[in-house]
This record gives structure tokens, sequence and C-alpha cells, in this order.
């Protein structure tokens, strides 16, 4: 009898289904590959620069200046402008972007939440060129030199890491309010029923919740500052030289490569390879932030 | 047909409740739906009382009004009165706060905080300041009272996600035990439970009883005649102003009374429709 009923659990073929496995399939691959090629087109140039200068030179070395006739090659500068303006930049983002997303999906009315958020993700959406413009013109030489007229020249990670920190604001606070609301309404009431007020509630309950979102949030933010660009270049200036005080110029990985990528370069020099050593570099310290949260979001997820 | 009522029925139940909590003819709204019309109930110190009636009749969201956590719910307003040892809990110099840390609540899931065994039970003293000279001691009277400390007592750092759902809800009671409120406000808190759980929270609340006014909504007749002292009968009925359907109460009283005499069609018609 039991032959009888053999072949009733066999498919139909689905050709529909097959198609779209397939595309799925495609397109991760096709992201591997680029992701793959990218990582090539960066190591190939830098093994070729490496072969030249020595990597404890790179990057312990004081003086960045490759293009000069006694050319040196220590990145450090390009990295401590780099570390100012992203500590800068942190330093006003995530206090308030916090702050925001906090007052979003925990105070505020429902009515309001659904008006402000779209706002802040347009605000998200406002070319760098424009916050770059406002850093060196507004906050540089007005509110700096002549407002408060501190010591400073025309240009100074200050100006370009604040303005940074305004961008990326509602990067963090968009995030973190998504993080915030997907936290059961079901732990707020059990808060709320045992006593607690709103700030506890938020605090003990919401925030530690909401904690791998939050630090993503963040992470988003540092990367973007990292990376950023068009801000520095404009904003905190074009000599390499090692910053040790905020009000000082500098000039950032980023805003190397942007200037160096513009220069007249011949292909496969040593000045041509340089571009792509820092941009290694970049991208060792982006991963290096990424495996760090990666690993503090799973310690305190662990704690609970 | 027999219905075992509450063993606390004879001479040990005063016909009246002495109200430490009470409600005067208490309207809930949400936004301008009309949810709940005109209840006025007070609620035995030392007695457990059960709302019982049909799904969308009520109970929850009088149940709410009765500690404040309407006041989560945007749009939600309490209209009426509802007093605590003779104080309007909606009274403009009242804490909700205070208010919701005497006036305990159970919800119908377990809402175990993403915190350590622990760390759940310590969360309320430690958030209203109450100052113990061993948190230690507390989370284990607390846990006792519930009937989960023998359960837990080895993995007290472990996270409380990590119980079993019935263990959950025990947990979720004992850390409302550790506030030491005067009332516990239960919802449903069975309705997730195998029967095994459900009898051992069943007889938590009758310990628990000693100590606190306990207010309970169930959809299970059974339980209701088993556990409460007092059973208050709500039902749906379409409002003549604007059609919309909202819960008043039917009936009221000792729950022997209410499952073996009621004096309204409507609660006798309930009952019998649920026993068959
Ligand atoms: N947050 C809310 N917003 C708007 N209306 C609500 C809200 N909560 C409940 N209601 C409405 O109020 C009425 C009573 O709901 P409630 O949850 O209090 O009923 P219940 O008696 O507890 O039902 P159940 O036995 O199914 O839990 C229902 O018509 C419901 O749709
Ligand atoms: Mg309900």
């Amino acid at each position: 009898m039991t032959t009888q009923f053999a072949g009733q659990l066999e498919g139909r073929p689905r050709p529909f289904d097959v198609v779209v496995r397939l595309l799925f399939r495609l397109a991760a691959v096709i992201t591997i590959v680029i992701t793959v090629g990218i990582l090539l087109a960066l190591l190939l140039p830098s093994i070729g620069f490496f072969s030249e200068v020595p990597i404890t030179d790179f990057l312990f070395g004081t003086r960045w200046a490759p293009r000069f006739a006694d050319a040196s090659f220590g990145v450090l500068p390009l990295v401590t402008a780099t570390l100012w303006t992203t500590f800068i930049a942190l330093v006003f983002a995530v206090p308030l972007g916090l702050g925001a997303a906090v007052l979003l999906s925990e105070y505020a009315h429902w009515r309001v939440r659904k008006v402000l958020k779209p706002i802040l993700e347009v605000l998200a959406g406002i070319p760098t060129v424009v916050y770059g413009y406002f850093a060196v013109q507004f906050i540089q030489a007005t509110v700096l030199k002549d407002w408060l007229q501190l010591p400073t020249g025309s240009f100074s990670v200050l100006a370009a890491g604040f303005v940074m920190g305004i961008m990326i604001i509602p990067t963090i606070a968009s995030i973190s309010e998504d993080a915030l609301s997907a936290v059961p309404n079901a732990l707020r009431q059990g808060s709320a029923a045992l006593g607690a007020n709103r700030m506890q509630t938020t605090v003990r309950v919401i925030f530690p919740a909401a904690v791998s979102g939050i630090v993503a949030a963040i992470i988003l933010g540092v990367s973007r500052a990292v990376g950023e660009t068009m801000i520095v270049a404009l904003a905190a200036g074009q000599q390499a030289r090692l910053v040790a005080n905020p009000l000082e110029a500098g000039q950032t990985m980023t805003a190397f490569i942007a200037q160096a990528a513009l220069g007249d370069s011949v292909v496969g020099s040593l000045q041509y390879d340089t571009l792509f050593a820092v941009g290694l570099l970049l991208f060792v310290i982006t991963l290096v932030v990424n495996i760090i949260s990666i690993t503090i979001v799973r310690r305190v997820r662990k704690a609970y | 047909m027999v219905i075992h009522t509450s063993v606390r029925t004879g001479a040990s139940l005063p016909d009246k409740p002495y109200g430490q909590l009470a409600c005067e003819q208490v309207d809930v709204y949400y936004g301008s739906f009309r949810a709940v019309t005109d209840v006025s109930l007070a609620f035995g110190i030392n007695e457990i009382t059960a709302l019982i009636g049909p799904s969308g009749c009520g109970k929850s969201t009088l149940l709410r009004s009765l500690n404040r956590m309407n006041d989560l719910i945007d749009g939600a307003r309490v209209e009426g009165r509802v007093t605590f040892m003779g104080e309007d809990i909606y009274g403009k110099r009242v804490d909700a706060i205070e208010v919701r840390r005497r006036i305990g609540m159970v919800f119908q899931k377990p809402n175990p905080f993403p915190k350590s065994i622990f760390d759940n039970i310590a969360y309320g003293p430690r958030v209203n300041g109450i100052r113990v000279d061993s948190m230690s001691d507390l989370v284990e009277e607390a846990l006792t009272k519930a009937a989960l400390w023998d359960e837990v007592k080895d993995k007290l750092k472990q996270s409380a996600l990590g119980l079993s759902g019935g263990q959950q809800q025990r947990l979720c009671i004992a850390r409302t035990i550790a506030v030491k409120p005067d009332v516990i406000l239960m919802d449903e808190p069975c309705s997730a439970l195998d029967p095994i759980a459900t009898a051992r929270i069943e007889d938590l609340m009758h310990d628990l009883r000693r100590e606190y006014t306990i207010v309970i909504v169930t959809h299970n007749m059974q339980q209701a005649a088993r556990v409460a002292d007092r059973t208050a009968f709500f039902t749906a009925q379409v409002d003549e102003g604007n059609g919309d359907r909202t819960g008043v109460l039917v009936e009221y009283g000792k729950t022997a009374q209410i499952f073996e005499n009621p004096t309204d069609r409507r609660t006798e018609d309930y009952i019998s429709g649920r026993f068959g």
C-alpha cells in the first residue's frame, strides 16, 4: 500500500522560484565581487608603495611631504587631523543625536514625531559641500574668529569637526530613534507599573534593550565622520601637519586623497601610490572601528 | 451543575467590601470613543475581586484606569473618580508614579526586562529609592513569595528571558511584590500558561491575599470561581446616544452569589453559556 500513494508529496517545478533564486544569488555574487575588487584596487598600488617606503616610516613618521624633493611619508599628521575632526564631531553629535532620539521616541507626542522624523531624514541628505561652506565662512570666520576672538587662522579642525557633528546628528538621531521605538511597549508599561518615571524607564530599560541599534547608529556616525571629505577639505585646511590643538588647521586623510587625486600624479609613480596607501589605512581604521563596536555589542548583549 | 467557589465564602467575608480602592461613576474614553461607562465598584481590602465578561467589554481598560496606566496610552481619558484610601488618584496634586508604586500591575503577556533575574526583581526597589540592608534578601523574599525561588535560586545572574512563560509570569509577580504595593492588578495573568503553572499562580494569589488587595481580570469562569471572593460581571452594550458599544457593569457580588444565584439575566446567560 505504500507504493500506491508514493509520489503524492513530490512538488511541481516552480520556474518563477528558480529565476528569483538565481537573481538573488547573482546580486550576492556581484556585491562580493565589487567589494573584493575595491580591496584589490587599494592593495595592489599599496604594495608598490610599501616596497619603497618602509611601513614603520609610514605609520609612525611625523612629517607628511610626499611631493617635496626630500619626500617624507609619515602619515601621522593626516591621522591626527582625522582623529581630531572625528572626535570633535562625535562630542557634539552623540549626545545631541541620542538626546533627540530619546525626545522623539519616549517623550514627544506621536503627532509631533510624525512631523519631525521625516524632517530629520531630509536634513541627513543635505549635500556636504553646503556644510563645508557653512563651516569655513560662518563657524570659522565669523563665530570663532570675530565673535569669540579665538586665536585661529582661516581654517581649523574645530570648525570642521563641529559642522561635521551637525551633519551626522540626523543620522545618529534617526537610526537610534528607530532602535528605541522598536523596543516593545510592554517593557515601558512594565517599568511604569513598578513606579519608574520616564527617565528611569528610558535609561535603565529602553536604552539597554536598544543598545545594538544605538551602537550601530554611532558606528555609522563614526564611519561618516572618518570618511567625510568635503567639509574637512574646505574648513580644516590643506596643510599636513601634526594637530595638537583644535584651533589649528590640518589636512585629514580624506582631504589629502581628494587633493592628490585632483593633482597631476603620474599613474604608477610613488606619489600616485601614496593615495592608495592612505586609502588602505582609512579602510583598515573603519574596519577596526566596526570590529570593536561589534565586540562591545556582543558583550553588552551577553550581560542580560 | 456544581461550581466550586472560593473557600472564603461564609462568615469571614463581609457583605459589603471595605473598599480600599474604589471607582465612582467612572467613564473611560479613547479619544471620543467611550469604552467604559458609569462604573461604580469598591474593591475590598485583602480580598480577591474578579472582573469577568465578554471580550471587548472594557475589563482591561477599567483595570488600567485603577493605577493610571491609561496615562501611557495616547488619547485615553478617565472621568469620574477612582479613589485609593479615600483620595482621588486623578487629583491635581497626585503623582501618577506614586500611584503605580502603591498599585502594581501584572500584565497578560509576561514582560520581564531583558536583564538578569536578580535585576528584574531589584529594579523596582532601585528606581523607587527603597533603602534595604540587603538587596539579595529582598530578592529572595519576593521570589519565595511568588513560588519561584527554588527554581531560580542557582541562576539569579542569568537572563530572565531564558525562563519559561509560566516562570516569567511568576517573575513578573515577584517583581511587583518587591516594591511592596498595597494593591495588585492582574490582567489575565494565566492566559498564556498551562494548567500546572496556572494552579501555582492561583495558589500564590490565595497566599498573597493576606497582604494585598487583588483585582484579577479573567476569561476563565472556573478560575474566577476558584480564586475570587467577589466577582463583577461586565458586558458591552450599545450606547443609545451614538451607537458605540460601551462596557457597563451588570452585576457585582460575592462570587458564590454571582455564580449560583445571579440576579441579572445577562449574568446568568453568560455564566451558563460558558458552562454549557
Ligand atoms: N489603546 C486603545 N485605543 C483605542 N481603543 C482601545 C484601546 N484599548 C482598547 N480599546 C477599545 O476599548 C474597548 C474595550 O477594550 P478592552 O481591551 O478594555 O476590552 P477587554 O474587556 O479587556 O477585552 P478582552 O477580554 O478581549 O481582553 C474595545 O472596544 C477596544 O477596541
Ligand atoms: Mg483585556
